[in-house]
């Protein structure tokens, strides 16, 4: 095996195994805890708590994807492209837009809870997948547009097999970017009452516990890396090869 | 394009925004500021009495809509808007009863949605003029020259955010230099740290790779749990030294948060940094020890210089993103303008919310801006 796969497997195996029974690492986490305060989070499963993480993160960054690639597609053609000017500026405002401002001003219309936090995630995620797919679609050499058309392809078959595939790499990049940010950013999702892995740290912030703050922060951390890391495997396995 | 194509932008955003004046409530009135209100109409809020204030902003959304100059789309645009704030402004102050200290007059979201569509607007006509970044720069000095004399006139005042910030004025002063503090010094000593780490790694391959290999790990660690791991540290060495804890380093507080912000800084000012001085060609390198320079030489008259507008680049990166990070701090005790906002979640008062985090995107569009001018301007020195 090579080192990289070595490592991504060990990574792995410790995760689901710590997952599976955080108590056999009791003996990791007890340097960071005093006064016998608990050594791993007791007040809810991790698993379930990593579930819950994942599955917010995954289902708001699909979402984003999905619009941001729809938006893409089209302010490159027709009457939509009298947009474009204005999107490339709108990435670029919306880039400076703290999350925690987007969580925050989510919370008043839709009151606590999950929905908060995948309003901001699917707004916050949708700007580098827009960003990446508007380059990809928009900066595609001339020649290749006009061979397509050569051929006889229609709008529709151009874009679906000429296009997308040829702005694929630059989208799956940003979809990478999104799913990282999402990560760290459904944690405070947390103080909205969302369910995920900032609860684990909040719950540590409170109760002087850095064992809890370790765990969350650790699980969080994992996820982003193997995240990006699959991510970039799948995406190089399912885009054809360039160059 | 036909000209009809070509306006749709204004078409779409100007009848957006004329729609949801009219169709949603412009005003909130709540019996107190954690209690959801009734809705105004804008038709009651702003009556007949009102035409001047009327005139003004459908003639200034009509041009923005349906000018062919984008210069003049540009102004009628932010006529409007200031139009809208002024009346948002006029209609508060009427609702208002002076003997009732809890009432609140929020803007409703016929307000927020016009709004939002004409800033829309604003930011087509901006895109269409190409302005640079300089221009920009004048443009959004201008926004907060008025928008301060605005505050600053009282005309506001019945506002909830406003009343909110009567409220808490001293505090905010505390809290927005502490944000202010927490985002530009965290980034001043990253810039100190990761400059001559940049350099460093320069031209040593494997010391580069592990040092941006360890940086990219810290960035992915969630700000909350990454503030969360330095507090216990931090405990230690003050109960160790009482004499740090009186400089205020201690487990709670903004030391856990600004060191953090300083670790997220360091990233992309070491990659920037790193990149920029590889952006010499070979040839020009070759050139240089030809004619006799010494490496430090090199380094100084020629990589640097061009090196400069990428290493910027990264410090308006982490700069944008520090003023927005510095917003948890107050998770751990550090203050700043998250302390508003996460008070504000607490209470369910939106208008708290809105305190701290309306200064606070306008902290983070305005750093933006600058430094975008001042790469502009350095690439141009370079290119000349």
């Amino acid at each position: 095996m090579r080192p990289a796969t070595l490592l991504r497997t060990a990574v792995w195996l410790s995760v689901i195994a710590f997952l599976w029974r955080p108590s056999a690492f009791a003996a990791v986490f007890a340097p960071f805890t005093h006064d016998g305060a608990p050594a791993i989070y007791d007040q809810g499963d991790l698993a379930d708590l990593a579930l819950a993480h994942l599955g917010l993160v995954l289902f708001a960054t699909a979402l984003s994807a999905v619009i941001a690639v729809l938006l893409a597609v089209v302010v490159t053609r027709g009457p939509g492209r009298a947009f474009l000017p204005m999107s490339r500026s709108l990435v670029s405002i919306g880039q400076t837009f703290p999350p925690v401002a987007v969580l925050a001003v989510a919370v008043p219309l839709v009151g606590f809870g999950s929905l908060p936090a995948l309003i901001a995630l699917v707004a916050y995620g949708l700007l580098p997948v827009f960003e990446n797919a508007l380059t990809g679609l928009a900066e595609l050499p001339a020649s290749v547009l006009e061979a397509a058309d050569g051929v006889g392809m229609d709008a529709w078959q151009r874009l679906w097999s000429i296009e997308l595939p040829l702005a694929g790499p630059l989208i799956v990049e940003g979809l990478r970017q999104t799913l990282v940010i999402s990560v760290g950013t459904a944690t405070l999702g947390s103080t909205v009452a969302a369910k995920g892995l900032g609860e684990v740290i909040i719950a540590g912030l409170l109760s002087d516990n850095t064992a809890f703050v370790l765990q969350g922060g650790l699980l969080t951390g994992l996820m982003a890396i193997l995240l990006h890391d699959a991510i970039g495997r799948i995406g190089a396995y399912v885009l054809p090869r360039q160059g | 394009m036909t000209r009809l194509a070509r306006n749709l932008p204004g078409l779409l955003f100007g009848g957006a925004g004329l729609w949801a004046l009219f169709g949603w409530p412009f005003l909130v009135e709540k019996s107190s500021r954690v209690v959801p209100g009734i809705g105004i109409d804008v038709e009651l809020a702003l009556p007949v009495a009102y035409w001047p204030w009327w005139l003004v902003l459908l003639c200034a959304v009509s041009t923005a809509t349906f000018a062919r100059r984008p210069w003049l789309r540009l102004i009628a645009g932010g006529v409007a808007v200031a139009t809208l704030l002024y009346g948002l402004g006029s209609a508060a102050a009427v609702q208002v009863m002076d003997e009732n200290a809890v009432q609140r007059i929020a803007p409703g979201v016929g307000f927020w949605c016009a709004l939002g569509a004409l800033l829309l607007l604003v930011t087509d006509a901006v895109a269409r003029l190409q302005l640079s970044a300089s221009r920009q720069c004048v443009l959004i000095a201008l926004t907060v020259v008025v928008g301060a004399l605005g505050l600053h006139s009282g005309h506001f005042d019945s506002i909830s955010v406003m009343r909110e910030y009567a409220v808490n004025a001293d505090r905010f002063a505390h809290e927005f230099s502490r944000h202010l503090l927490l985002s530009l010094g965290s980034v001043l000593v990253a810039v100190w740290l990761g400059l001559p780490l940049g350099i460093v790694c320069h031209g040593r391959a494997t010391l580069r790779q592990s040092v941006l290999a360890t940086l990219s790990v810290v960035q992915t660690v969630p700000s909350i749990a990454l503030f969360g791991m330095l507090m216990a540290p931090l405990a230690a060495l003050a109960a160790a030294w009482p004499a740090l804890a009186q400089w205020g380093i201690g487990g709670i507080g903004y030391a856990p948060a600004f060191i953090a912000l300083c670790l997220y800084a360091l990233l992309p000012v070491v990659a920037n940094t790193v990149l920029g001085l590889e952006r010499v060609d070979a040839a020009v390198v070759d050139a240089a020890y030809g004619m006799g320079l010494t490496r430090f030489q090199l380094l100084t008259r020629i990589r640097w210089p061009l090196a400069l507008p990428t290493i910027v680049t990264g410090i308006r990166v982490v700069l944008v993103q520090n003023i927005g990070l510095a917003a948890i701090a107050a998770l751990v005790g550090g203050g700043g303008l998250g302390a508003f906002i996460f008070q504000g979640i607490g209470q369910t008062a939106i208008d708290l919310v809105l305190l701290g985090a309306l200064p606070m995107v306008m902290l983070a569009l305005v750093a933006g801006v600058l430094l975008d001018a001042l790469v502009e301007r350095l690439e141009r020195r370079r290119r000349a």
